[in-house]
């Protein structure tokens, strides 16, 4: 027990569980703590960030696709509860008449919590397997799921009728016959939420204490040689990208419970560049520190606009690079450098 | 684990069922490369070369810069693939296969420049070179037991990294390194090793131990090393193979091979 508090990780980790199921929710009041569940939402994919760049080396800038495939499942049961017995408005208004077939499977909660676990998870894996079994990477790796981002959304905005176009999916109210608007409903949801997000860092973190998360690092720095220890890395890399994925699309679903709403601008490429940026600002190899991230990212967009309505976007701007520039490793570097700044002088004393 | 020893000698009752072991039994070589060509943009590299490997044999090959050594490893173990010609590894083709399996079907290679994982510890290295379990649940589920442990600090023992264990590869010297990717080979038990100047930027001492470790390596198993350090050459060789403009230019024990006339005057002899 004493050798695992003296590892900056896994006390950063405990001060991140101690946070949001703790501190946050005796805080904050129920407007806020919804707040902080939108943010958490992309805790899942920075965490994904940090196995898959971090580690792994591959910088996927069309984490969005996957996020909004959850967020937008999730959104079509909702939605079909919602307007039940009728079709959903926003068809309507776009004069469908009929179901689309494809949307049939998420009259069942089963079905659609099974489809959002698989779905992208799988799409993930075929299409990451096929890349890198072309020994396509690096930024050009970047580049095609920029572009397939760009894809989903034009398809997106494209498809008004199935879809909801522009203006996403929302006007949800109850889940399974349960009111998810009200603030208990929320405090409930938030608590399920946090308690996933721990599980998420703990499976993140397991991972990479194994021999898999060795050979990620391996690949990282050295992809050419791991071959040559025997590793089909193809195989190693998608899988990691496969598992990232499934994190993102967990996100993507709670974000859709608890916000509301899931929009084309949630999913795209903007968004997307975001959730890299929180595993680099909370430190693009420690698990804990994408968390961190992604709700102080979260909460800096929250306050600035509402503070600075006018020029925030360059506060936040301003940030990154003060980062990216400042803290290669983000804020868990300085926490980790502080933890261990600490410790040193009592060990010699 | 490394027993691989005198395929020819396992005396099987029930031999015949391998063609690996009766190819071997039939006085087959470990390697046959046959009439290897690559061209890089019109340049040929390898020039229809053609050499045989035998069963726990040391081969030292040298030659001029440019003579194409390090493009005929890099074809034998995968990593560029020739215009024509065959290699084969116990009966087995390597020309199509791709990296990983080549070593699975027991290949090593070791790089000019030591390749090692410089992130990781030597331990950790020496684990992630372990062959079993290299799928992703593998990995998954590997578990360091008490087995791995004794064989990593077997194989760290015999390239002198055994206190060095808990270190970053990163802040080895330059012969440590070389040590390590070395001892990242031996834990991969192949039966053919590629060596590619195993003892550069390595002290007169550090050669020594390594002459010594490379003697000891091939009584197991089969072994080729470039190099073109003469002293550490004379060391190890029994036999060598002289390169020049991707042939074969000559063939024989390291006393005729300085003697021969041609390798004089194109390698030795400046």
């Amino acid at each position: 027990m004493k050798a695992l508090l003296r590892q900056p990780e896994i006390v950063a980790t405990a001060l991140v569980v101690l946070l949001i199921l703790v501190v946050l929710p005796l805080t904050l009041d129920p407007f806020r703590l919804n707040l902080v569940s939108k943010y958490m939402a992309f805790a899942f994919v920075a965490i994904g960030v940090v196995l898959t760049w971090g580690y792994g080396g591959i910088l996927s800038l069309g984490q969005g696709i996957f996020f909004g495939m959850g967020g937008y499942m999730m959104a079509m049961f909702l939605k079909l509860e919602a307007s039940a017995p009728e079709l959903p408005d926003f068809m309507v208004w776009s004069s469908v008449e009929k179901l689309p077939l494809w949307w049939e499977p998420f009259h069942s909660l089963t079905l659609t919590i099974l489809l959002i676990l698989v779905l992208p998870a799988a799409l993930a894996y075929v299409f990451s397997y096929a890349i890198f079994k072309k020994r396509v990477g690096g930024v050009y790796f970047a580049i095609v799921t920029l572009s397939l981002a760009l894809t989903a959304t034009v398809l997106i905005v494209g498809q008004q009728g199935d879809t909801g176009g522009a203006n996403g999916i929302t006007d949800f109210r109850t889940l399974l016959g349960m009111d998810i608007i009200g603030d208990d409903a929320k405090g409930v949801l938030y608590f399920v939420q946090a308690f996933a997000v721990c599980v998420v860092m703990v499976v993140a973190l397991a991972m990479l204490r194994t021999r898999f998360g060795k050979i990620l690092i391996a690949i990282r720095d050295r992809e050419d040689r791991v071959r040559f220890s025997g590793y089909n890395t193809a195989t190693i890399k998608a899988f990691v990208f496969t598992v990232a994925a499934l994190f993102s699309a967990i996100g993507g679903a709670f974000y859709s419970l608890q916000v509301g709403i899931i929009a084309p601008s949630t999913v795209g490429v903007v968004a997307s560049i975001e959730m890299v940026i929180y595993a680099a600002v909370g430190g693009r190899l420690s698990v804990p520190g994408a968390v961190v991230g992604a709700l102080l990212i979260g909460f800096l967009k929250s306050y600035l606009s509402e503070t600075f309505p006018e020029g925030w976007l360059f506060f936040l701007g301003a940030l990154f690079i003060l980062v990216v520039v400042a803290m290669p490793s983000g804020l868990a570097g300085l926490f980790e450098r502080l933890a261990l700044s600490r410790r040193a002088p009592r060990a010699t004393g | 684990m490394s027993a691989v020893f005198e395929v020819g000698g396992m005396a099987n009752p029930d031999s015949g069922a391998h063609g690996a072991s009766d190819a071997a039994a039939a006085g087959e070589p470990i390697l046959r490369v046959e009439n290897l060509t690559v061209s890089f943009d019109g340049f040929r590299a390898v020039d229809g070369l053609s050499l045989v490997i035998d069963h726990n044999e040391l081969r030292v090959i040298i030659g001029p810069n440019g003579a194409g050594k390090t493009t005929l490893l890099d074809m034998i173990c995968g990593k560029t693939r020739p215009s024509s010609g065959r290699v084969v590894f116990n009966g087995r083709d390597l020309t199509r296969m791709p990296e990983h399996e080549i070593v699975r079907a027991g290949v090593g290679r070791k790089f000019q420049t030591p390749s090692v994982y410089e992130d990781l510890t030597v331990l950790e290295n020496f684990e992630i070179s372990i062959p079993n379990g290299q799928g992703v649940w593998g990995s998954l589920f590997f578990r360091r037991d008490r087995g791995v442990m004794q064989r990593i600090a077997d194989i760290a023992e015999q390239v002198f990294l055994l206190d060095l264990l808990g270190q970053k590869a990163g802040r080895l010297s330059h012969g440590q390194k070389q040590w390590l990717e070395i001892g990242m080979l031996l834990i991969q038990s192949p039966q053919l090793m590629l060596l590619d100047e195993p003892v550069a930027g390595m002290s007169p001492r550090e050669r020594e131990q390594t002459a010594d470790l490379l003697n000891r390596i091939s009584r197991g198993k089969s072994v080729i090393v470039i190099e073109h350090d003469m002293d550490f050459v004379k060391r190890i060789a029994r036999k060598v193979t002289v390169l020049h403009q991707g042939r074969v230019l000559s063939e024989g024990t390291v006393a005729q091979v300085q003697d021969d006339r041609r390798v004089i005057d194109v390698y030795l002899g400046h």
